[in-house]
C-alpha cells in the first residue's frame, strides 16, 4: 500500500507540463523536412513518381505517424521503467541480434533485418537505446568511479562492445561504428584523457603513414619522416605539460632539434645514412632517458610520455601491416577519403557523385524536385544514407546550412538538458543521446560531402526507413520523458 | 566543452559545404556533364552559288558515329564492326587512338568514325538500340558541282586546337573552312548551332528533354554566298591553263568583282572533302608533288610584270610632268646611257608615249625612268625621286595586298629608297643602276592579281575597287570596307592616253592576236626575264574599249613571249565572257591553247579521276 501511494505521489501525472517543446518542435521540423526530401529524392521524372512517392514517401509518413504514437507512449509511460529495467531491456536486445544474425535473410550481403509482415526492422538501430540506457545503468550505481577503477572500465566497455561485436556478426559495420560514439561518454564521465589522446594521435598517425607514401626526404617517405617529427614534438610537449619537467622537455627538444640538424646537414654533404633507423634510435633513446629521470625524481608521468613516444613509433610501422589486412574495399573508402585515390569509376564514385550533385545546387539550388543528379540517379542511396546530397542539389547552401544549423541546435539542446539532470542515469543517458548524434551527424554528413569515409549510417529523421527513424525517436523521447521527470528526482 | 566540439564540427563542415555549393564552379559542370546530354545540332553550311546563280558548292548528309565510352556496356562488338563495315582490329585500334586524344572523357560524347555512308547509316540506324552508348550525329559534308576553282572557294577541314582556344564556337570535331572563300566567309557560312538537351540517367538512358526541349535551340543554317565567279568562265581558263604553270586573273573593272581567277596546276576540290581528306591533302602539300596545287599563283605567285608594267609607268610619267604626251624619246634598238644598254626591238625613233605603249618600247620608259629619278632639281635626290614613283605604284595597287576576301594574298614586292641604300649605299646609286625596274624587271614583283587589278584601274580610267570574290552575302551586307572606291592619284586624262596606247597595241602593236572583230580590246604584253629559264609569258588586257566589262592578266611561267602565250589566253577568255562562245575563226587559237604545254615532260592528267 505504502509502494502505491509512493508511486502516485512520485509519478508526474502530466509528462507534458515539463516537456522540453524546444525539442519536440525541433524533431517535428527534421521529421517532415525529412519526408519531403525523401519525395524528392524518389522523385522520377517519369510517370511512375506517383508509386514512387507511394513507395518511399508515403511510407516514410506512415513511418512517422507510427514514430509519433511511439513517442506519446514513450511520455505516458512511468520514467522509471527505464532505468529500472535497462539491464533486461539491454539484455533482451543482445539476445535479439545474436538471432537476428541466423534468422535475418541475406540482404546484400548482411543480416540484419526481421521482416515482421510488410514491415522490416534493424534490431541494431534499437538497441543503441538499450546500450545508451544500460550504461547510464551502470554509472548510476552506488559510488560507480570509472577513473582509476580498471575493473569499472572493462565493465563500461563491455557494455558498449557487447552489441558492436553482434552487430559486426551481422555484417553491418556501419552501424557498429555508431556505437564507438558512447566512448565519448567514458571520457565525459572521467575516463583518462590520455586514452582519448592516444587513439586521436594513433588516427593522425595512421592518416600520415598511409597518406604520405611517396615523396622521399631523407631517404625516406614524408609520412615516415612527418610522424617521427610528430613523435619528437609530441614527447617534448607531453614531458613539460603532462610530467611538468621543464627540464626533460628542454633537453628533449635539444636533442631532437639537434639529431634533425645532423642529419640533414651529413646528408646535404652526401653521406647517405639509413636516417630512418637513426630517427627511431634516437626516439628510444629518449624513452629510456625518460624512464631514467622518472624514476631519479619519482615522476611517473614521463614513463607514459616514453611509452607514447615509443608506441608512437612502433604504431606507425604496423599501420601498413595493419592497412594490408583490410578488406580491399575498406583500403580503397579509407584511401580515396584521403584523396589518394581519385577514382571517379571505382570507390570514390558515390563520393564524387555525391559532391558533384551538392555542388551543383549552388547557394539556392535548383529548386524542390529540379535536382537532376539525384532524380536521375547518379547518387547513390539518395534516399538513405546520401539524403543530404538531394537537400543540397535541390535547396543550395541555403538548405545544407539550415540543416546542419537544425541538428546543431538539436544537439547543443540535448547538452544543456543533458546538463541540467539531477540523477546519473539521466545524465549519462542524455550525453550517449548527445554522442550519438554527434557521430551521426559528422560521419554521414562528413562521408557526402567527401570529409570521412563511406560509412553506411543514416542521417537522423532525414533518411528514408521506419528502423532508423523509430531508433532515433525512442533514444530521443525516453531522453524528454526523463528530463520532463526530473524536478521529481530526489537528489 | 562539448557544444564547442560540435559548433567546431558544424562550423568546418558549413565551411566546406560553402567552398562545395558557393565557392567552387567546377561541380556545376560536372553535373552539366553527368545530367545533360548535349546533343549538337549541326546547322547546314551556307551554299555558294556563282555570279549567274548558278549552284557551285553544297552539302550533303554525312554520319558520324558517336560514342559515351561509360555508356558503352553489353556492346556485341563484333556484331557492330559488321553493321559499320570495320574489322575488330580497326574498332580496338579506334578506341585506343580516342583514349590518347587530348578531349577524351568517359562521361562525353566520342567521335568514333566520320562520314558514314549512307548505306552503312541506315543499318547502322535500324540496330542502334542494340548498341547502348553509341549514337549518329548527322553532319554536313561539301559537294561540288564544279570541279574547278578550289583556290577560289577553298575547303573544309576538322578544327584544330589553335582554332577551339581562338575561337569558343569551335569544339573538338566541328569544321571550319580552310583556304579560300570557305575560310574568309566562315563567320557567315558556318552559321548557328543548335543544341538540344536531353537528361540522361546514370545508367546511360536518355529520360526525354530538359524542361521539354524549352532551352533547346535549333541551329540555324550558314548565309549563301554569291561569289563574283562566272564559273563557267573559271573552268574554260583552267582548261586554257592545263599543262601550263601559271594564272588567269579575270576582274569586272566597274565593281571589282573577280569573274576568274585560275591558279595552274589545280586541283579537284572534291579531293579535300570527306574520310581522304587527310591523306589526299598530305599528297597535295608534299614537297614531292612538284605542282604545288595548293600555291594559288594568281594570289600569292611574285612575278617580274615584266612590259604589263609600262602602262604603269607611263601613267607615273605623266602625271609627274617628266614627259607629257609629245614627248619623245629616242630607242636605237635600246636605251644606251652611261655605258649601259637596255636592248629593245625594231620600231620607229624617236616615238612618244602612246606608240611607245604600243610598240613595248624599253628605251622610252628607261628614259622616262631616268629623267625622273635622276631629277634633283625636282626631287631633290635620287632616292626621294624614288619614294615619289614607288608611292604611285602603291597607289595603283602594287607593293602591299590589295586586300582581296581571299585569304594568304601575297604582297609581291617594289622596293623603296631604303633598300637600295642600303644595298648600294647612300647616294651610291641612281637610275641608271636600277633601271631595269622601269621595265618591270629587277627588284619589282607583282601578283597576277595586282596586275589584273592595274588593267581594271585604267579599264575604269583612273579608279578600282578592291578585287573580291564574292558578290553578295545571303540576307546581310557585304564587310566593311571591301567595297570602297580606290582612287590613284593620277589624272583620269592620263589613264585616257594610257588606254589608247594599249588599245594600238592590240590594233597595230604587240597584242594583234587580240584584236577581235566585234569587241575592241586593249591590252599590254609582257615578257618578263627570269632567273629560272625561259622567260614568261604576260598579258593584261580589258574590253570593251569604251565600256569595259572584263579586265584580264594571264601569265604562263616560261612561256617565252608575251604573243605566246599570254595575248591568245587573255583574248580567249575575253572574247569567251563577252560572247559566250569563241568565233570559228578563232578557233585554232583556242585549240593550240587548250593542247598547248609548257611544262615539257612533266604533263599532268587533266581529268582528275572520278
Amino acid at each position: 500500500m505504502s509502494l502505491n501511494q509512493n508511486r502516485r505521489t512520485n509519478a508526474d501525472p502530466s509528462a507534458f507540463r515539463s516537456l522540453d517543446w524546444l525539442t519536440v518542435a525541433l524533431y517535428l521540423i527534421m521529421v517532415v523536412l525529412g519526408a519531403i526530401s525523401i519525395y524528392a529524392a524518389s522523385y522520377d521524372f517519369d510517370h511512375a513518381s506517383i508509386f514512387s512517392f507511394a513507395e518511399f514517401s508515403g511510407k516514410q509518413f506512415r513511418w512517422i505517424g507510427l514514430g509519433l504514437v511511439i513517442a506519446l507512449v514513450i511520455l505516458l509511460s512511468d520514467y522509471r521503467i527505464y532505468e529500472t529495467y535497462a539491464y533486461p531491456f539491454y539484455v533482451f536486445m543482445l539476445v535479439l541480434l545474436a538471432v537476428t544474425i541466423f534468422i535475418a535473410p541475406d540482404t546484400k550481403g548482411s543480416h540484419s533485418w526481421l521482416k515482421f509482415g510488410p514491415m522490416s526492422l534493424q534490431p541494431a538501430e534499437f538497441a543503441k537505446c538499450a546500450t545508451a540506457l544500460a550504461l547510464a545503468k551502470l554509472f548510476s550505481g552506488y559510488n560507480f568511479r570509472l577513473a582509476g577503477s580498471w575493473h569499472n572500465l572493462f565493465k563500461a566497455v563491455g557494455i558498449i562492445l557487447a552489441p558492436v561485436v553482434l552487430i559486426i556478426l551481422q555484417k553491418e559495420t556501419g552501424s557498429a561504428l555508431a556505437y564507438m560514439a558512447l566512448f565519448f561518454v567514458l571520457y565525459r564521465e572521467g575516463m583518462s584523457g590520455l586514452i582519448m589522446l592516444a587513439a586521436l594521435v594513433a588516427v593522425v598517425i595512421f592518416v600520415v603513414a598511409v597518406k604520405y607514401t611517396d615523396p622521399m626526404i631523407l631517404d625516406m617517405t614524408k609520412g615516415q619522416f612527418i610522424v617521427i617529427v610528430l613523435t619528437m614534438l609530441t614527447a617534448s610537449a607531453m614531458s613539460g605539460i603532462y610530467a611538468r619537467s621543464l627540464e626533460v622537455m628542454r633537453n628533449l627538444t635539444l636533442g631532437f632539434g639537434v639529431s634533425i640538424g645532423l642529419a640533414f646537414l651529413c646528408n646535404s654533404l652526401g653521406l647517405h645514412l639509413p636516417w630512418l633507423w637513426f630517427f627511431i634510435a634516437v626516439i628510444v633513446l629518449a624513452g629510456v632517458y625518460m624512464v631514467l629521470t622518472g624514476l631519479r625524481n619519482h615522476l611517473g608521468r614521463l614513463y607514459a610520455c616514453a611509452v607514447f613516444a615509443v608506441g608512437a613509433v612502433a604504431f606507425s610501422f604496423s599501420v601498413n601491416m595493419l592497412f594490408d589486412h583490410l578488406a580491399p574495399h575498406q583500403q580503397n573508402r579509407i584511401l580515396v577519403s584521403l584523396g589518394i585515390k581519385a577514382d571517379p569509376r571505382g570507390a570514390g564514385y558515390n563520393v564524387n557523385q555525391s559532391m558533384i550533385a551538392i555542388g551543383s545546387g549552388g547557394v539556392t539550388g535548383k529548386g524542390f524536385l529540379n535536382g537532376t543528379q539525384t532524380k536521375l540517379k547518379y547518387v547513390p542511396e539518395q534516399h538513405t544514407d546520401f539524403i543530404f546530397c538531394t537537400i543540397g542539389e535541390e535547396e543550395g547552401f541555403v538548405g545544407t546550412t539550415a540543416v546542419i544549423v537544425l541538428f546543431l541546435a538539436l544537439i547543443l539542446r540535448i547538452l544543456t538538458i543533458a546538463e541540467r539532470q539531477p540523477s546519473t542515469f539521466s545524465r549519462v543517458y542524455a550525453y550517449s543521446v548527445a554522442s550519438i548524434f554527434i557521430f551521426h551527424l559528422c560521419i554521414n554528413v562528413g562521408m557526402v560531402i567527401g570529409l570521412c569515409p563511406v560509412i553506411g549510417i543514416p542521417l537522423p529523421f532525414f533518411s528514408y526507413g521506419g528502423s532508423s527513424l523509430w531508433g532515433f525517436t525512442i533514444l530521443l523521447f525516453v531522453l524528454l520523458r526523463l528530463d520532463s521527470a526530473r524536478k521529481l528526482i530526489r537528489r | 566543452m562539448v557544444g564547442g566540439f560540435v559548433v567546431l564540427i558544424a562550423v568546418i563542415y558549413i565551411i566546406r559545404l560553402f567552398t562545395l555549393q558557393v565557392a567552387e564552379d567546377k561541380y556545376k559542370v560536372f553535373a552539366e556533364n553527368n545530367a545533360f546530354l548535349r546533343k549538337v545540332q549541326y546547322p547546314s553550311r551556307g551554299l555558294m552559288y556563282d555570279r549567274n546563280g548558278e549552284l557551285v558548292v553544297y552539302n550533303q548528309p554525312a554520319y558520324d558515329v558517336m560514342m559515351i565510352p561509360r555508356d558503352m556496356k553489353g556492346v556485341d562488338t563484333l556484331d557492330f564492326c559488321r553493321t559499320v563495315g570495320i574489322t575488330r582490329e580497326q574498332f580496338d585500334q579506334r578506341i585506343d587512338e580516342m583514349k590518347k586524344s587530348p578531349g577524351y572523357s568517359v562521361y562525353t560524347p566520342q567521335r568514333f568514325m566520320t562520314h558514314l555512308t549512307a548505306r552503312d547509316y541506315g543499318r547502322l540506324q535500324e540496330k542502334l538500340y542494340r548498341y547502348p552508348g553509341f549514337y549518329t550525329q548527322k553532319r554536313i559534308l561539301r559537294q561540288y558541282n564544279y570541279k574547278a576553282a578550289a583556290n577560289v572557294l577553298g575547303n573544309v577541314r576538322e578544327v584544330n586546337q589553335d582554332d577551339i582556344d581562338r575561337d569558343e564556337y569551335y569544339k573538338p570535331g566541328d569544321y571550319t573552312g580552310d583556304l579560300g572563300v570557305e575560310k574568309s566567309y566562315e563567320r557567315y557560312l558556318r552559321g548557328d548551332k543548335g543544341v538540344e538537351i536531353l537528361m540522361r540517367d546514370a545508367y546511360g538512358r536518355i529520360q526525354g528533354r530538359f524542361e521539354e526541349g524549352a532551352l533547346d535551340m535549333p541551329p540555324h543554317s550558314g548565309r549563301n554566298l554569291t561569289l563574283s565567279l562566272d564559273i563557267k568562265l573559271q573552268q574554260y581558263a583552267e582548261s586554257l591553263m592545263v599543262n601550263k604553270i601559271g594564272a588567269v586573273v579575270a576582274i569586272e573593272p566597274k565593281t571589282g568583282e573577280i569573274l576568274c581567277m585560275v591558279s595552274s596546276p589545280t586541283y579537284d576540290p572534291t579531293l579535300l572533302v570527306g574520310r581522304e581528306r587527310g591523306k589526299n591533302y598530305r599528297m597535295l602539300v608534299s614537297n614531292d608533288n612538284a605542282d604545288h596545287p595548293l600555291f594559288d599563283r594568281a594570289l600569292m605567285g611574285a612575278y617580274p610584270p615584266g612590259s604589263t608594267f609600262k602602262p604603269g609607268q607611263a601613267l607615273i610619267l605623266l602625271q609627274e610632268g617628266i614627259i607629257d604626251l609629245n614627248t619623245a624619246y629616242p630607242c636605237y634598238h635600246g636605251y644606251i646611257n652611261g655605258g649601259l644598254k637596255v636592248g629593245c626591238h625594231g620600231h620607229g625613233s624617236p616615238i612618244p608615249v602612246k606608240p611607245a605603249l604600243q610598240t613595248s618600247c624599253n628605251a622610252f620608259f628607261c628614259w622616262g625612268f631616268k629623267n625622273m629619278v635622276d631629277r634633283r632639281s625636282k626631287y631633290g635626290s635620287s632616292a626621294n625621286a624614288f619614294e615619289v614613283w614607288k608611292n604611285h605604284l602603291v597607289q595603283l595597287g602594287y607593293g602591299y595586298k590589295l586586300g582581296v576576301d581571299i585569304p594568304n594574298e601575297g604582297r609581291g614586292f617594289i622596293p623603296n629608297a631604303k633598300f637600295y641604300d642600303k644595298f648600294y649605299g647612300e647616294g651610291h646609286w641612281s637610275a641608271n643602276t636600277i633601271i631595269s625596274v622601269s621595265i618591270g624587271q629587277g627588284e619589282v614583283l607583282a601578283t597576277p592579281l595586282q596586275m589584273a587589278n592595274l588593267c581594271a584601274t585604267i579599264a575604269n580610267r583612273g579608279h578600282f575597287i578592291t578585287p573580291h570574290a564574292v558578290k553578295a552575302i545571303q540576307d546581310t551586307v557585304m564587310p566593311e570596307g571591301l567595297l570602297d572606291v580606290r582612287t590613284p592619284d593620277i589624272d583620269r586624262k592620263w589613264f585616257e592616253a594610257v588606254a589608247e596606247g594599249m588599245r594600238m597595241a592590240v590594233t597595230g602593236g604587240t597584242c594583234r592576236t587580240a584584236n577581235l572583230p566585234d569587241i575592241m580590246v586593249a591590252g599590254k604584253t609582257g615578257t618578263a626575264q627570269n632567273p629560272h629559264g625561259k622567260d614568261h609569258s604576260a598579258f593584261i588586257g580589258f574590253a570593251p574599249y569604251d565600256n569595259p566589262q572584263i579586265a584580264v592578266a594571264v601569265y604562263v611561267e616560261n612561256g617565252g613571249f608575251g604573243a605566246t602565250y599570254g595575248v591568245p589566253i587573255g583574248s580567249l577568255v575575253i572574247e569567251k565572257y563577252m560572247n559566250g562562245e569563241i568565233s570559228p575563226a578563232r578557233k585554232y587559237i583556242e585549240t593550240n591553247m587548250l593542247n598547248a604545254n609548257t611544262r615539257g615532260n612533266r604533263v599532268i592528267k587533266s581529268k582528275p579521276k572520278d
